[in-house]
């Protein structure tokens, strides 16, 4: 190996470091405040990126049918809730969000021929139409459970993660997509060509991190997102609705996924199932920062990235065997450094 | 009636492939393969509280051993006796998989709540991507012309032999498992669930059952490997992938994971379900695709949701139970007791212990010591570091500085395995018992370092007679604490005050010279106190050293001959009851100074 291909081999790795990185800080967020090891988060990247796909190539994309079911699901449930336990003042704004939102965006996609879009308008109908997914899987699947074990979670997550890797496959078949790059652009910098997309994939995630960084350090929601991570019942004796936090992490766990498939698909092709292993790598770097520190997380993100990178370089076949093997130690040392507190049954 | 079932269900199963079609027995056959991996999950997750999803790969490596060493052509020279027969196969296959197994294990074991089976996902995706990357195992191709089984000189070539071979090797499992589950080595394994700091507190070594509850569990998945490649006479990697692994969980799960025909109901249902979906979902959606994990996964989390337990549970209940009271209370010989020291000794020494928690010091410079045929009481408002004091000298907690003695020996820097077995038994301010257990079966939790008959033995269950000692021991204790009346019924289902005196009984089972009671008085009625008091009396004069950790005044005053009080982790009093009651540092530290 001669430094040109370790720079090109670091460029890839820091690229794939940067999702997984994204990835990883949602995975914290979420289980911090909810607790639920979100298996499901790479399944919004396939969401993501197949999705924007669809839509330009001109493809009615099978998450807006996802989005019309799930919208009436949480509709009839919450419908029902409010109707039993008096809260009729609650009706019309569940209507509004889950059935007269999910058919605004289906009007747009059928009406406002998104083929003829500019891409950043594309890119935003497709946020529209699959973030609002995560708060709906929230109140159908974890909401019901919210105090159930950390264990029980994870299998709800994981039957979760098989549910939509199967809804993927029903939608956008076995072919994997690939959409055009943000743009074309590329640097030479010392022999190295860098993709204008590695620029665009790094900078809008520290822009990202940024974001979320003011987001929890100066907005009220944030804070009180923060509050309930914690403590959840502290945070509910001071008014902090736990089913809003949850569902509000859950938007921005699914927001991160969404965007993180449309930062990558012109890099690799995502098929229905891509997600998963991406996800697990972002997992990696979660673990890596106990579930608990953002910066650690993103950090062993990175290293997760370059990790693979070079280990596809030196043995190919067994770049998911290293990366997945190399996980156990991690583990180990997270289980002997962390105090752990006996949850009793 | 139970029994009546059980019969019916193993005629039907003996005359199903006699009357059914091919393709339904190839269906029976499919069932007990994933049964075998189910049941294996039932011991692991349903019981012992440890969570798999890599299951999947250990069924790989027990059919990959068997189907590599009987199609292989170029063995190596060390190998070469092995090729050829699928028994060496097996063989070689499960003493694989427990390597290997040991190995994961003694690794992810140690991993703490959910970290664990975070683990087990990830050596599920490594060992897949093993599996199809290494070229002597055919890649992702796979292995084909694997050899049938054969069975004194008959080769088992069609589903309904086979079917035999599957069944009885199931129900095989069935039944040890369930031997292995109602004996002291399961008891020790059903411990788990309630946390290891009372199990280790009992003298049970928590790792080696979690070790050994995996070793099972990955043995019957590798069993069921070897079966299915004998079957199927082709191998490739996708049958050991981790969403297969994922669905052997959910059989687990939806089956009933506590109990082992969960695993079958769970393993019937999902298997039948996923023949009939892989059948239908393609027409209604007009393509192909394993369509099935949207329904598996939906009806998951709807189970997870209303019934946690699974199906058994809710089929068990229609059936009606036998009566309690028919059930006898088990007689045995009397077990061997230690002999006790000589009443009067010092036989725990407490010297100059600090214990800090970071900046906090919960125990500044304690000293006490406890002899022989006495009740020492630890007194204390809230907070003062008493059962801080309790979890150093029991081993839970370790001390940060000074020594611990107990019948002469420094005992500070040992487990509380180690402690428990060399004669202290404690009860906790928090009540650890297995709601869901029998209290006969709590109690004899306690016995446990008193027999020592181990894991096959009891899977056969050769070890009856010192079964029946040890329930026996236990069944005494019970009648002793006045616990008789409820020895059948479900630890869970007492009151509070019942259930602390549970765990006196049980402590008492290990036969222990020196008890630490932690506020044992708290939540009983004055009777009942009463009644507690006499008890401890009577210890007391058979020559039972008693430290107490208690509340009520007039309980304490009552019984203790000597008392130390503590306050902000100090010892400030230390002496009679009546000297303590007047010790004006004491008055201050109860009822406030006077200003």
């Amino acid at each position: 190996m001669d430094l040109q291909i370790a720079l090109l081999l670091a460029q890839d790795g820091i690229t794939n470091g940067a999702i997984y990185a994204l990835l990883a800080l949602a995975l914290v967020l979420v289980f911090a405040v909810t607790r639920v090891i979100f298996i499901p988060q790479g399944e919004f990247v396939a969401l993501g990126a197949l999705t924007l796909a669809s839509l330009q190539v001109g493809k009615t994309p099978g998450t807006l049918w996802l989005l019309l079911g799930a919208g009436v699901a949480v509709a009839l449930v919450d419908l029902a809730q409010a109707l039993q336990r008096g809260g009729r003042r609650r009706i019309p704004r569940i209507i509004a969000w889950n059935l007269i939102y999910p058919a605004l965006v289906a009007a747009a996609i059928f009406l406002l021929k998104p083929t003829e879009m500019a891409m950043p308008l594309q890119i935003i109908l497709t946020l529209a139409l699959v973030v609002p997914l995560g708060p709906m899987i929230y109140r159908l699947a974890f909401q019901p459970l919210a105090e159930a074990p950390v264990l029980v979670l994870l299998i709800v997550a994981v039957a979760v993660h098989l549910a939509l890797v199967g809804l993927g496959l029903l939608f956008f078949g076995a072919e994997g997509s690939r959409t055009p790059a943000f743009s074309d652009a590329s640097f030479n910098l010392g022999g190295i060509v860098i993709n204008g997309q590695t620029l665009w994939v790094v900078g809008s995630s520290i822009t990202l991190i940024a974001i979320l960084y003011l987001f929890f350090e100066r907005t009220f929601y944030g804070k009180a997102l923060r509050a309930t991570a914690i403590n959840r019942t502290g945070a509910r004796l001071m008014g902090i609705s736990t089913v809003m936090a949850g569902k509000l992490s859950f938007l921005l766990a699914a927001l991160i996924g969404a965007l993180s498939g449309v930062l990558i698909a012109p890099i690799t092709t995502i098929y229905y199932d891509t997600g998963f292993l991406v996800g697990l790598k972002g997992f990696v770097g979660a673990i890596v920062g106990g579930l608990a520190s953002y910066p650690v997380a993103a950090a062993g993100a990175i290293l997760v990235g370059l990790l693979e990178s070079y280990s596809s370089f030196w043995a190919s076949a067994f770049k998911e065997v290293i990366v997945f093997t190399l996980i156990i130690p991690v583990l180990v040392w997270r289980s002997l450094t962390t105090h752990h507190v006996e949850e009793e049954e | 009636m139970q029994r009546a079932i059980l019969a019916l269900f193993l005629v039907l199963l003996g005359i199903a492939p006699l009357v059914l079609s091919e393709f339904h027995v190839t269906l029976l056959n499919y069932i007990g393969l994933s049964a075998l991996v189910a049941l294996g999950l039932v011991l692991l997750t349903g019981v012992g509280g440890l969570t798999s999803f890599g299951q999947a790969a250990f069924v790989g490596l027990g059919a990959y051993a068997s189907a590599y060493l009987t199609t292989a052509t170029d063995l190596p020279g060390w190998l070469a006796w092995a090729g050829g027969s699928p028994w060496v196969g097996l063989a070689a296959g499960l003493l694989l998989t427990a390597v290997v197994a040991w190995l994961l294990g003694s690794f992810t074991l140690r991993l703490s709540g959910h970290y664990l089976p975070l683990g087990t996902i990830a050596w599920g995706i490594s060992l897949y991507f093993l599996f199809g990357n290494l070229s002597f195992l055919g890649g992702h191709t796979g292995i084909s012309g694997i050899p049938p089984l054969e069975l004194f000189g008959l080769e088992l070539k069609s589903g309904r032999a086979f079917y035999y071979v599957i069944w009885v090797m199931l129900l095989a499992a069935v039944w040890i498992t369930r031997n292995l589950l109602d004996s002291r080595e399961g008891r020790a394994i059903r411990a788990l669930k309630g946390g290891t700091v009372m199990a280790e507190a009992m003298g049970v070594d928590t790792a080696r059952s979690k070790i050994i509850i995996f070793l099972i569990a990955a043995l019957f998945a590798a069993l069921s490997g070897w079966l299915y490649a004998h079957m199927q006479r082709f191998v490739n990697p996708t049958p050991f992938g981790l969403h297969i692994g994922i669905e052997y969980l959910f059989m687990a799960v939806v089956g009933g994971a506590a109990n082992v025909w969960g695993a079958l109901i769970g393993a019937g249902l999902i298997t039948i379900l996923k023949q009939w979906l892989q059948d239908l979902l393609p027409k209604i959606f007009g393509a192909s695709g394993n369509f099935e994990v949207i329904v598996f996964g939906i009806m998951m989390i709807l189970v997870l949701q209303r019934a946690r337990d699974g199906l058994w549970p809710i089929l068990a209940r229609l059936v009606p139970e036998a009566r309690r009271s028919s059930r006898a209370v088990p007689q045995g010989q009397a077990l061997p007791k230690k002999a006790m020291p000589q009443a009067g000794a010092d036989i725990l020494e407490v010297r100059n212990v600090f214990k800090c928690f970071g900046g906090l010091v919960a125990n500044n410079d304690m000293s006490l010591t406890v002899r022989a045929g006495e009740v020492m009481a630890l007194i204390g408002p809230n907070g003062a570091g008493k059962s801080t004091m309790f979890n150093c000298i029991s081993g839970v907690d370790l001390v940060s500085e000074g020594e611990i003695c107990f019948l002469g020996e420094r005992i500070d820097h040992l487990t509380a395995r180690a402690i428990a077995h060399r004669g202290m038994s404690r009860t906790f301010q928090h009540v650890r018992l297995l709601p869901a257990m029998s209290v006969l079966e709590n109690v004899a939790i306690g016995t446990h370092l008193r027999g020592d008959k181990g894991v096959i033995p009891a899977m056969l269950h050769m070890e009856r007679t010192e079964e029946q000692r040890l329930l026996a021991e236990a069944a005494r204790q019970i009648e002793r604490v006045g616990l008789k009346a409820s020895m059948f019924e479900q630890a869970g289902s007492l009151a509070l005050g019942q259930q602390r005196t549970l765990e006196i009984a049980r402590a008492l089972a290990a036969d222990p010279c020196l008890l630490l009671l932690d506020e044992p008085a708290a939540g009983l009625r004055y009777m009942e106190k009463q009644a507690l008091t006499e008890l401890l009396r009577r210890l007391k004069a058979e020559g039972m050293g008693i430290l107490l950790v208690e509340h009520d005044m007039d309980f304490v005053m009552g019984l203790a001959d000597r008392v130390v009080v503590m306050e902000f982790g100090e010892k400030i009093a230390e002496g009679l009851p009546e000297e303590v009651q007047s010790n004006p540092a004491v008055l201050e530290a109860y009822l406030g100074g006077v200003e």
